[in-house]
């Protein structure tokens, strides 16, 4: 596959690794979290059939998370962006 | 002054060099580098005292500044690797320190990296051996991090069909460049 | 030796000959040929035996779809299984053999297998051999496998050397006959960068194999010129002898170069082949169409060929299987190989054509509506038994017959990703449908454009729009137009053993059979009856089985459907996929600083991840590792021992949030470490459990310098980064591993200080009270060289761990040791290091080992409730905290002579031995020189409070049981007082 890196370009998915479900950026508050939170966040993750947000990092590049969203079906990458540009747009900005 | 001898990263005395057809492959030791990542909220600060030190503005992503005394290579967003003279610079994390102030964190790389240079005829059908970088549309001054033999590597370009400089892992050197050698055997 | 059957004319070069042999008789043949053509035309019709029932076979293509005439190819080690004669490509000293006979090809034994053929029918291994099941592994199997396999391997390395690579373009163009040399000439005459890849050693596709023209001149003269013209062009590189074999994700394409192939051995330093990775955003698939064949009974005789391929071996090999040919049609097209073989020289003996309407002819007999229903000749084709339009049969002489049954597209790259060819009714035939690769187009025969003028016309159009060229296409060159004129027509009414597929030995009885047994899906067809797999995955065969299937099932083709192709397009050595990644370049290796001095010493080197670590030095009169490492134990505790621990992982970390950062990634407090001091680290995974441990010194208020484990630097790097992007995007903090630019040294044991003095500047006070325990600097030594000093020990000694840049550390290695001489200093490597920490009851990679907590190793309390960090919350969970939790202890056996191994269980002293009284398990062992027994640490069921109690640890692997003690897990100085003297 090749990931079209937002800062270098098109990329061969072989110079990444691959974490999983982007959701995990999105880690409870420890101020406000029930239990169940925590356990949503650490064991549950979408496995759809079709577009998919998942975090891949760019080992043998430029060490960017990169949150690239890939549709499961046909591989279809139809988004990718930093991660850390993710974060800060999902509030996680201390 | 001390009184330790250095060894090459091949644990030579001397560089090693080694031609195939005319292609030559050089150990570069005379190469200090540090990493500079600008701080938190003073990324533009950082880039103004990098432009005033480089005398140009410090290289955007895939991109090299090659000059004297220093060079600089974009390695992440606001981070950049620099490179100067060993012999004159072998405290560059301090010289850059001084530099570029509270701007930046700066840690020494100079051990942290091997350095092959190749030169000659041939650079392409070499490299295409060895890593997916597109040579045939790399120009002077580009620069990207990629995977040679499972390693992570820099490719500098400072002539498409002249020099290419590749920094590499110091403790894999020599896997490294038994990959180098043996795709310019084949190659050439 | 005569070539007895060279014709006159063809591609080849007459002024080399080339020597081969053939099951060991020495033949001869031209530079240009293949082992096929030479064999050939050395009037040798038969090539192999079939797969099941061991029938003579000779070749039945000119290409890569080749099913029967497979050969082993070389000798020795590089003997090479399964290579089709007709692509092998003639060299000086090729030596080949027939596969799957014995004990020759002539005689077969097991041809009587052909006798049993009733027995032998589709799906025959399910059902005779179902019982007794006991005699299927042992006796049913092997002997299967014996009378079916195919070639034998070598079974040595192979001594050749694969290649891998990468290339890019715009413009992948897959084929080089008409179509795909008209696309790259468009392509590359507008500047485009072009790659042309072609399986065949000549390029130019069809044309080398027709007597047609192109612009009034031959058309192999051509496709000379248009190569010569691309091959001028620096935007455009041909790949000859390249297969590509598979259409991935994106753009990206496999193909197989077959450099070396060719030649007896390859040159020095050359691969025998390479896998290149080519990244096309745009592909032409221009790989041309593939003659199939009709079904009538004993249609695999040796000289039952397909008409095209005589064609061909006529045409560009000047070869011809024998010298009076008949011909077998449903179109058009088999009357061009009798026009060519009759200029040729060759005598037909008659052209069969299926169609009551079809062409007259002068120069031959034309049977129309006539069938060949039969065949004659034990080894070769002697005879073909007509039944002519009004019924009557006739014999006709002839030592070859070529068979047309139309043509089928190329369609196999399309379907790499799930596209399904559709049906055209004009051409008979699948052609390339649905959805295609992204980036994919198709032209010529492969999309059913099967003149030379729709080849040329389709190849530019479609080149052109590709890569979105403005303009008018310029003309192309002028071809012959002919139409398609066939009548579909697959197998011969009646017929039986009939064969569809010739590497399966699938018949049209065997079709038949599977339909009568209820097997309507087309994938179950292919899995019962085998049609369509071993290594030309049906690529002649797959068309008539599905037409005998459709009209079984009484539905059109279409309906049936047909099943796809996936890579690789042709078979591909396993060794092309591995390139140069085998062997001791299976991975990186990465050496210590200390690495060439300690092979001076003659240590022994163990692999840690990648890298090669010193496991212990021998000295003289040593005749076991125990005594080397009870050694460099003993004179640790006793004196100083040095160790290298570069490979630890480095991570810098400065910003002014560092110290928040860290607070985060450890479950331990950060935030008060001062500056200069060092502290021990835990970090957890969010769901509680451990994932490594380490140490964190404060050079600066805002610059830690953090150490991993060595197999977890990588992973807690990349951990690092997440946390910094994702979890925490504005905080003040920068990460960069520092792990190989220092080269870092453990020197530990009472006199460890004594001998830092004599390398440490003066001006750095290293004394008890001037750097004590966990204290951290930057430091110079030797007279000036930066360095780093920390007070940390993980031997539970005195001890310290000094870092210098790498290219000094073997020089600093050096003088440890000579400076050393006085306290006779010695050099220790992994086992003792890992015996220091089992004594001193350290947890490492045993006990970090993916299950278990902070409470686990003992550090429960570490886990800080004042602050949140990575792993904090779900620490907490009841299910982590149970009053039974496993604890770290440590054991030691009761009787000190007894051995103790990691892995056993432990037991209560009396009572059942099995999972439900199992009370915990043991994670490392050691013997300990210190102490004069061996040691283990483990996890123990409330640990904490059963020191002093006797176990029984079991093993029911080794068979061990012994009596053991709990006791502290900190065996050596429990207090803490040596490592703070």
């Amino acid at each position: 596959m090749i990931i079209n890196h937002p800062l270098l370009g098109p990329r061969d998915s072989a110079e990444f690794t691959y974490k999983g479900d982007a959701n995990l950026i999105n880690r409870p508050d420890p101020e406000t979290a029930s239990p169940q939170d925590w356990h949503d966040y650490a064991y549950l993750r979408d496995n759809p059939a079709g577009p998919h947000r998942e975090l891949w990092f760019h080992d043998g590049g430029d060490r960017s998370w990169l949150v690239v969203t890939r549709n499961t079906l046909t591989h279809e990458i139809t988004a990718v962006e930093l991660a850390r540009d993710v974060a800060r747009a999902e509030g996680r900005s201390k | 002054m001390h009184d330790l001898s250095p060894l090459t990263p091949l644990g030579g005395t001397a560089p090693q060099i080694d031609t195939v057809a005319d292609l030559t492959c050089t150990e570069q030791c005379d190469l200090a580098l540090a990493s500079v990542a600008a701080r938190l909220g003073q990324e533009k600060a950082c880039a103004a005292a990098l432009q005033k030190l480089l005398g140009a503005a410090p290289p955007v992503a895939g991109k090299a500044h090659l000059a004297a005394p220093y060079s600089a290579v974009w390695a992440g967003p606001d981070q950049w690797m620099l490179g100067a003279d060993f012999a004159t610079h072998e405290d560059i994390a301090a010289q850059l320190k001084a530099a570029l102030k509270d701007t930046a964190s700066i840690t020494e790389q100079t051990d942290a990296w091997c350095c092959f240079d190749l030169s000659g005829e041939g650079i392409a059908a070499v490299m295409e051996l060895l890593c997916p970088v597109n040579m045939r549309a790399l120009a002077s001054g580009d620069a990207t991090r990629t995977t040679i033999h499972h390693l992570g590597c820099f490719v500098i370009c400072g002539d498409p069909n002249g020099f290419v400089r590749i920094l590499g892992p110091r403790a894999s050197a020599g896997s490294l460049h038994h990959a180098i050698l043996t795709a310019m055997r084949s190659a050439l | 030796m005569t070539q007895k059957n060279r014709l006159s004319g063809g591609q080849i070069g007459r002024d080399t000959t080339l020597k081969f042999t053939f099951d060991g008789k020495q033949y001869q043949g031209h530079q240009g040929d293949t082992l096929a053509s030479a064999l050939l035309a050395n009037n040798v019709r038969l090539m192999g035996r079939s797969f099941k029932y061991h029938r003579p076979r000779g070749p039945l293509t000119a290409g890569s779809e080749e099913p029967n005439a497979i050969v082993e190819l070389r000798g020795g080690a590089r003997q090479e299984p399964n290579t089709r004669a007709t692509t092998a490509e003639l060299y000086n000293g090729l030596t080949a053999k027939s596969q799957n006979r014995w004990p020759s090809l002539a005689f077969d034994a097991m041809a009587i297998n052909d006798r049993f053929s009733n027995f032998l029918t589709a799906g025959f291994y399910y059902k005779t051999f179902m019982w007794p099941a006991a005699f299927w592994e042992k006796l049913y199997e092997p002997i299967i496998r014996k009378a079916a396999g195919l070639g034998s391997l070598s079974m040595k390395p192979d001594p050749d050397a694969y290649d891998k690579g990468f290339r890019h373009c715009d413009l992948l163009v897959i084929g080089a006959g008409p179509a795909g040399l008209m696309a790259a000439l468009t392509a590359g005459r507008a500047g485009k960068e072009v790659i042309l890849a072609d399986e065949d050693f000549r390029m130019g596709g069809r044309l080398n194999s027709e007597t047609l023209h192109i612009d009034d001149a031959p058309a192999t003269d051509w496709a000379a010129q248009s190569v010569a013209e691309l091959s001028a062009l620096p935007n455009v590189r041909l790949m000859p002898r390249t297969t590509v074999i598979g259409a991935f994700d994106h753009g990206i394409y496999g193909a197989v170069e077959r450099v070396s192939d060719h030649l007896h051995t390859p040159d020095p330093g050359k691969p025998r082949q390479t896998l290149w990775r080519i990244y096309a955003p745009r592909t032409l698939l221009c790989a041309g169409a593939t003659e199939r064949p009709i079904a009538f009974d004993n249609n695999d005789r040796p000289g039952v060929m397909l008409a095209s391929a005589i064609r061909s071996y006529a045409n560009r090999w000047a070869a011809t299987p024998a010298q009076r040919i008949a011909v077998f049609t449903n179109n058009d097209d088999g009357h061009r190989t009798a026009q060519d073989l009759l200029a040729k020289g060759v005598k037909i003996a008659a052209v069969v054509d299926t169609r009551p309407d079809a062409p007259r002819a002068d120069a031959y007999e034309v049977l129309r509506g006539a069938q060949v229903i039969d065949t004659k000749g034990r080894l070769g084709l002697t005879f073909a038994e007509v039944k002519l339009a009004d019924g009557t049969l006739r014999t006709i002489e002839c030592g070859a017959l070529g068979v047309s049954g139309g043509w089928n597209p190329n369609v196999h790259l399309t379907c790499h990703q799930r596209g399904r060819p559709t049906w055209d009714d004009s051409l008979a035939a699948f052609v390339p449908g649905g959805t295609l690769p992204p980036g994919m187009s198709v032209a010529g025969a492969a999309i059913g454009a099967l003149s030379t003028h729709g080849a040329l016309t389709t190849g530019a159009a479609a080149a052109k729009k590709a890569l979105g060229l403005k303009g008018r296409t310029p003309a192309t060159p002028k071809a012959e137009d002919a139409p398609v004129s066939q009548t579909p027509f697959w197998y011969v009414e009646g017929c039986s053993r009939a064969w569809l597929d010739q590497q399966n030995d699938v018949t049209v009885k065997d079709v038949k059979l599977s339909h009568q047994e209820g097997f309507r899906s087309v994938e179950h067809l292919k899995r019962y009856t085998t049609l369509g797999m071993a290594t030309d995955q049906g690529k002649t065969s797959n068309m008539g089985g599905l037409a005998i299937m459709a009209e079984l099932a009484g539905k059109a083709i279409p309906e049936v459907g047909t099943t796809i192709f996936r890579p690789p397009y042709t078979p591909t050595a396993i060794g092309a996929f591995a390139g140069r990644i085998r062997g001791m370049e299976f991975h990186p290796t990465r050496l210590t600083p200390s690495h060439y001095w300690a092979k001076e010493r003659g240590a022994v080197f163990v692999e840690v991840g990648n890298w090669l670590r010193a496991q212990w030095f021998p000295i003289e009169g040593e005749t076991h590792w125990r005594e080397s490492v009870d050694r460099e134990v003993t004179a640790t505790r006793n004196s100083v021992g040095v160790c290298d621990c570069t490979t630890l992982g480095k991570i810098d970390v400065q910003g002014t949030d560092a110290a928040a950062f860290l607070n985060k990634l450890y479950c331990n407090g950060f935030a008060k470490l001062a500056v200069g001091k060092t502290r021990y680290g835990l970090m957890l995974r969010e769901d509680g459990i451990a994932m490594d441990d380490g140490t964190a010194a404060r050079l600066e208020e805002d610059h830690f310098v953090v150490t991993t484990t060595t197999a977890n630097a990588a992973r807690v790097y990349q951990h690092m980064e997440f946390v910094r992007q994702c979890l925490f995007p504005d905080m003040d903090v920068q990460l960069i591993s520092t792990t190989e630019g220092w080269a870092q040294y453990a020197v530990a044991g009472p006199n460890s200080r004594k001998l830092l003095q004599k390398v440490v500047d003066p001006a750095f006070d290293i004394s008890n009270e001037g750097f004590p325990f966990m204290a951290c600097a930057n430091i110079t030594i030797c007279g000036g060289l930066r360095a780093r000093l920390f007070r940390i020990s993980f031997s539970g000694e005195l001890a310290f761990e000094i870092a210098v840049p790498s290219r000094y550390g073997d020089a600093l290695m050096r003088k440890l040791m000579s400076e050393g001489a006085e306290f006779d200093v010695t050099p220790y490597g992994t086992e003792a290091l890992g015996v220091m920490r089992i004594e001193k009851g350290h947890a490492a990679g045993n006990e970090l080992n993916g299950t278990t907590t902070a409470l686990n190793l003992g550090m429960g309390r570490m886990v800080s409730k004042a602050k949140d960090s990575i792993g904090s919350k779900l620490s907490e969970r009841p299910g982590l905290n149970e009053a039974d939790a496993l604890i770290q202890v440590g054991v030691k056996p009761v009787d000190p002579s007894k051995a103790i191994t990691a892995g056993g269980h432990l037991m209560a002293e009396t009572g059942p031995v099995n999972a439900a009284h199992d009370q915990g398990y043991i994670t490392s062992a050691a013997y300990s020189p210190s102490l004069g027994h061996m040691i283990g640490l483990g996890f123990l069921k409330n640990g904490a409070e059963r020191l002093g109690e006797r176990m029984r640890l079991v093993s029911p692997v080794t068979r061990l049981t012994v009596e053991v003690e709990i006791a502290s897990a900190h065996f050596v100085d429990p207090e803490g007082e040596r490592l703070r003297a």
